[in-house]
């Protein structure tokens, strides 16, 4: 019973966020574009909560949903005029990309389909803050301290990096 | 020894000097370099002969052969390499003397003769150049070596006889001596590379065992080398660049085209002696029939030449060619028993030289003061010129061969060597040297004698016939007049050398007798021919002149346009060369080789029109290409798999 | 009978296709920024997926989508940064248009 309740959700879940993607990358106003994609990103940060990954989900949406999107609309918004043309590529090309991206989809799917996943070990108790914080700072193997550090120093330089590029001379 | 280096280092250092900074030197200083470096030069050719002969005989009784310097350049298989190096033995240290000589009467000539020309600087870089290569081909220790600075030559010929480019007949007639002698050169080196694959080395000393290996191959190798040679030596049928060659500036006539560069065959065949006369005797005979049958040809021919320099310049040919029938009717190695030839073509290329370098010098000192080559603005000009008119007639009576005049000497040996081998050669060549005699004196009474062109010019102006003043010819000035004196000089004793004391055949010591039989009929021959010339020419057209010109109308055009033998060629190549082979050549190259490679380029070109506009720049389509790609490498691989 | 992991990647390759169609048809910068961000969004969502079936003992593909969420948030500002750089020189974001790179 639990199972049903949970595939409906997921149906639910995906549905919402294939259309809202659909709707993304169709969208002739770039404002929606950016907003559909929210709704994509919260949808992402549900999957989170179902696999019982809630520190996953809820960092997807206060760096994502809070912090990238409003980067987009504050960039949409600056950019203002410039951001209305959207979708005046040429038919062939649509096509084109339509089909390409058509076969691939195919293609993965087919291979998703024709491989057996383990999946025996799925547990929902989650995972507890004590065991993320060890794995982030731990110097042990499968801990990752080094791409920790790494990382700050890379957002680091993207915000220098950032303003540098983005200020007025 | 090791100093004789610098004979060949200056010459190529004054060539570079001058080539690469002389257009921004005075005359002056490029004359004076160019003179000075060759003054030493001559010094040290005169120093390695003085050493070398003075070091005298080994215990064989003849000269050693020397090789201060030689360097392995090219290695091949086994024996076979290109090496460079300089080798002194009699004939090439005798031709040291020749052309340091010749060519240091030509330099200091120059500065008078060139005064002023357009180009000075140039010339006397080229004369560098030249002196360069033929000194490096004298001592060159092997046939290859010789071969480059034999083409070398070919090329600084080429460039002085085009000196004055600007004049059509010039470039014409450079062009034919480059495409003749090149021709011939073709032969030379197919001849080296099968005397290089037979006997294993380029080496002008090959061992015995070698030699009977390649004994069968010999002949022909050597019959090429020949042919090589007779380009260079303008012998019968390749003569004829050597008449137009007169083109270029008359000291480079003196030079290349009279004293050194047109012996080059002669030396060649006169290195190759021993191989000759060891292995291919016929050959030698061959050489010996060609070259008599030219030295009559250039005789006839010079004798109704209106140009002087064309007249000098068929003497030379002929002249050439005694030294090749000297050469040829050798019978063996033993100057005693059937080798005198080899010593006397020697002697005859060092008199001939001397005596033409001065015939044609004093030409250029003629036509520098006349303004013309031709006979009919010359005559009555020995009260002009004294000092030209004296050295030119002992010149002439040097050719001519009357006693004690050198080229008596070395031209008696020939016919001595040319009666040894048959009398009827000796017969032959004897009536050549008489018209030798016959149209030089024509040449010089002409010039010298007869009614003077400037007076009756002049007295044409004051019966005012005549709108301008004649030029009055004047003699010509110092350092012209030297080279003239010197040579001069040089040609009347070089005859009392004992020439067989350093050069003979085998190398042993031959002392020159005359054989009082050969002697007092040339000198007879010769007095008559000069009677003959004397009394046709002296007073301009006399009777028996008119009687002969009306009578042998025919044959003295023929001879005068040099018997059609020009046009033969030019026949020979344009009508049947050209259309027989070159054309349909032309066509396949252009039709089949270029057409198919042309299709190629042309359908690759469609093809890039057609795949261009994937290279658009836009990222877009360059992804949706590479997605599709990588889609098809998994779709290979699920296949595969 | 959790759901089955299939599912999941589907899901993620289905937006992960949309994205790189709308990566292959849209003109202008920001909107193939979004594009950009819905691939990065299906991969995190594999990563996790994997990490909760596979590999449960570690947190390798947890700590990936955790990663990958902060570089996808400097990548953002940055291109976003370039973006506006290149809108106040060229006063345009239409990428026909944008052809001084080109050459």
């Amino acid at each position: 019973m639990e199972e049903t309740t949970n595939i409906i959700i997921f149906g639910i879940l995906s549905l919402l966020m294939v259309a809202a993607a659909v709707a993304a990358v169709i969208s002739s106003k770039i404002m929606r574009a950016a907003t559909y994609l929210l709704f994509v990103l919260f949808g992402t940060a549900g999957i989170y909560f179902s696999l019982f990954y809630t520190f996953l989900g809820a960092a997807q949406i206060t760096v994502y949903a809070g912090g990238i999107v409003v980067l987009f609309v504050f960039a949409i918004l600056l950019i203002g005029k410039g951001s209305v043309d959207i979708t005046h590529t040429s038919k062939l090309r649509y096509l084109a990309g339509l089909a390409t991206s058509a076969a691939g989809l195919s293609l993965t799917i087919y291979l998703i389909r024709s491989t057996s996943f383990v999946t025996g070990k799925f547990s929902s108790a989650g995972v507890s803050m004590e065991k993320l914080g060890n794995t982030i700072m731990g110097t042990d193997k499968y801990n990752f301290v080094l791409t920790f550090e790494v990382l700050s120093i890379l957002l680091l330089a993207c915000m220098v990096g950032a303003i540098l590029i983005a200020r007025k001379k | 020894m090791q100093f004789c280096i610098f004979i060949l280092i200056l010459p190529l250092l004054s060539f570079l000097i001058l080539g690469l900074c002389g257009s921004k030197m005075p005359h002056k200083l490029a004359g004076t370099i160019g003179t000075v470096s060759l003054s030493v030069v001559t010094i040290l050719a005169y120093t390695v002969a003085v050493i070398y002969f003075g070091g005298g005989r080994g215990d064989e009784g003849t000269f050693p052969t020397l090789i201060p310097y030689d360097y392995t350049w090219l290695p091949f298989a086994g024996t076979l390499s290109i090496d460079m190096g300089i080798l002194l033995d009699p004939i090439s240290v005798m031709m040291l003397i020749v052309i340091s000589t010749v060519s240091l009467m030509v330099h200091i000539y120059s500065l008078g003769y060139m005064k002023g020309e357009r180009g000075f600087q140039r010339y006397y870089a080229f004369l560098s150049l030249f002196t360069f290569s033929m000194l490096g081909l004298v001592v060159a220790t092997n046939i290859f070596q010789m071969y480059l600075f034999w083409e070398l030559v070919g090329v600084s010929s080429y460039l002085l006889i085009g000196f004055y480019y600007t004049s059509p007949k010039a470039i014409a007639a450079s062009k034919k001596a480059f495409i003749v002698t090149r021709f011939a050169d073709l032969f030379f080196l197919i001849g080296i590379l099968i005397y290089g694959y037979y006997t294993k080395t380029f080496s002008f000393s090959v061992n015995e065992t070698m030699l009977m290996a390649a004994s069968s191959m010999l002949p022909l190798s050597l019959g090429l080398m020949f042919v090589g040679g007779a380009g260079k030596s303008a012998m019968f049928p390749l003569h004829i660049w050597l008449p137009d060659a007169m083109e270029g500036p008359t000291p480079v006539s003196a030079l290349i085209h009279a004293a050194t560069m047109v012996v080059a065959g002669v030396y060649l065949v006169a290195r190759l002696f021993p191989l000759f006369i060891g292995y291919a005797p016929d050959v030698l005979h061959i050489i010996a029939y060609v070259g008599a049958f030219t030295a009559l040809y250039a005789a006839v021919v010079a004798c109704v030449q209106t140009d002087i320099k064309r007249v000098l310049a068929f003497s030379t040919i002929s002249q050439i060619a005694f030294m090749m029938v000297a050469l040829g009717v050798c019978t063996s190695s033993n100057p005693h028993d059937g080798g005198l030839g080899y010593m006397a073509s020697m002697f005859h290329l060092f008199t001939h030289a001397m005596f033409k370098g001065l015939l044609f010098l004093g030409a250029g000192a003629i036509i520098h003061a006349v303004h013309s080559n031709e006979k009919s603005n010359m005559g009555g000009l020995r009260k002009y010129m004294p000092i030209t008119h004296i050295t030119f007639l002992i010149a002439c009576l040097a050719i001519a061969g009357i006693p004690p005049f050198s080229g008596f000497f070395s031209k008696d040996e020939i016919l001595a060597a040319c009666y040894n081998f048959s009398t009827t050669m000796g017969v032959f060549m004897s009536i050549i040297a008489a018209i030798t005699a016959f149209y030089m004196f024509r040449l010089y009474n002409l010039i010298f004698w007869g009614k003077s062109h400037y007076e009756e010019e002049l007295a044409a102006y004051n019966a005012r016939e005549r709108e301008e003043k004649p030029h009055k010819p004047h003699e010509a000035p110092f350092v012209m007049t030297l080279p003239l004196i010197i040579l001069a000089v040089i040609s009347s004793i070089a005859g009392f050398i004992p020439f067989g004391e350093f050069i003979s055949s085998n190398g042993e010591s031959y002392s020159i007798h005359l054989q009082p039989a050969v002697a007092i009929a040339s000198i007879t021959l010769a007095v008559a021919s000069i009677a003959i010339a004397t009394i046709m020419y002296r007073k301009g057209d006399s009777k028996i002149t008119i009687y002969i010109n009306t009578h042998l109308k025919g044959f003295i055009k023929a001879a005068y346009n040099r018997f059609y033998i020009d046009e033969l060629w030019l026949f020979i190549t344009k009508k049947i060369i050209f259309n027989g082979i070159s054309r349909p050549i032309a066509w396949f190259d252009r039709n089949v080789i270029d057409g198919s490679l042309d299709k190629i380029a042309s359908m690759t070109q469609k093809l890039s029109n057609h795949v261009r506009p994937m290279q658009s720049g836009n990222i877009q389509s360059y992804n949706i290409w590479f997605l599709s790609g990588a889609l098809l490498l998994i779709l290979i691989l699920i296949y595969l798999a | 009978m959790t759901i089955p992991s299939e599912y999941y990647l589907i899901l993620s390759a289905i937006l992960f296709f949309i994205g790189i169609f709308g990566f292959f048809t849209r003109r202008n910068l920001i909107s193939l920024l979004i594009s950009t961000e819905l691939m990065f969004n299906a991969v995190d969502i594999n990563f996790a997926v994997f990490n909760a079936y596979s590999h449960t003992d570690y947190l390798e593909g947890y700590i990936f989508t955790l990663f990958g969420i902060g570089i996808a948030a400097a990548e953002t500002a940055v291109a976003i940064a370039i973006i506006i750089n290149v809108y106040r020189n060229m006063h345009t974001i239409h990428i026909k248009k944008l052809r001084e790179l080109k050459h």
